[in-house]
């Protein structure tokens, strides 16, 4: 089991809380020691994610973690917000598929840019996407 | 207000961008290059990225919006100075910037604009300097 050595919440309620969060997950990502293509992987996906929950999900939080699991210490990314939800897990991880006037890139995208990642979501209440990297 | 500045360098417009994009700075950096394009009669847009940490979706359909409108009016774009750690992201993110021109740095991304440009020679291309 890997143990929480800390733990911030942001809101995600402006296209500047976005600049904010990739902010901080930067500098968790140095602290931590991520090399620096990993750490713009890890700043990539947030601002993917972070963006998502803004533009689809009508804001919301960003929740960071540092974990530690043995020898491994790892960045864990929460995002969540009261949105719309999404109707088709599936078909929104494609590349290609929006329903706004994106690429449709930035979930699968985000998705390959980390390690362990999951979509917990209910239509008309909201989404919660964890994304977590080891180093 | 903020603003990325556009400047004028002969035919070209060149455009460094420094800070970190948001919604707002974005729409205003297209109308900005689309209206010194129509105002100036370049004919080559260079969009400086060497400053820039990331590159998300959001950026990447800037850039592509960019490209895409000076291409309709007549001029050609050229992003340069992509951090290798930006191009690694950027490919597993799975954006392919289809339409965008890129360089490694700005001399050779004006290389490739003046030659678009002035379709003549190396020596032309110095008298116009
Ligand atoms: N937090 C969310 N709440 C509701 N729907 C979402 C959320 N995140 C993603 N989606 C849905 O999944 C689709 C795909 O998301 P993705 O990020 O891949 O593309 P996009 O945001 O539409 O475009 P891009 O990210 O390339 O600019 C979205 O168009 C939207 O329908
Ligand atoms: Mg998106």
């Amino acid at each position: 089991m890997s143990s929480v050595q800390k733990r911030e919440v942001l809101p995600v309620k402006t296209s500047n809380d976005v600049v904010i969060a990739r902010q901080k997950v930067r500098q968790l990502a140095v602290e931590l020691r991520f090399s620096l293509v990993d750490q713009t992987k890890l700043v990539t996906a947030a601002s993917e994610l972070a963006r998502n929950a803004l533009d689809h999900g009508k804001g919301g939080t960003m929740t960071v973690e540092v974990l530690v699991n043995g020898a491994r210490s790892g960045l864990k990314m929460v995002f969540e917000d009261q949105g719309p939800g999404i109707a088709n897990i599936e078909d929104a991880l494609k590349d290609g598929f929006t329903t706004g006037a994106g690429m449709g890139l930035g979930l699968g995208g985000s998705k390959r840019l980390v390690n362990d990642f999951s979509i917990e979501t209910e239509v008309g209440k909201g989404t919660r996407i964890t994304a977590v990297r080891w180093r | 207000m903020e603003r990325i500045p556009v400047l004028r360098m002969g035919s070209l417009l060149l455009i460094t961008i420094q800070v970190d994009m948001h919604d707002k700075l974005a729409l205003q950096l297209q109308d900005d290059v689309t209206e010194r394009i129509s105002e100036w009669g370049s004919t080559g847009v260079l969009i400086d990225i060497s400053s820039l940490e990331i590159v998300d979706s959001f950026i990447g359909r800037m850039l592509a919006n960019i490209a895409g409108m000076s291409r309709v009016l007549g001029a050609e774009t050229v992003v340069v100075g992509m951090q290798p750690a930006v191009a690694i992201t950027l490919v597993e993110l799975g954006m392919s910037l289809t339409g965008v021109r890129t360089a490694l740095s700005v001399e050779a991304g004006m290389e490739l604009l003046y030659g678009n440009a002035f379709t003549g020679s190396e020596d032309e291309q110095r008298t116009e300097a």
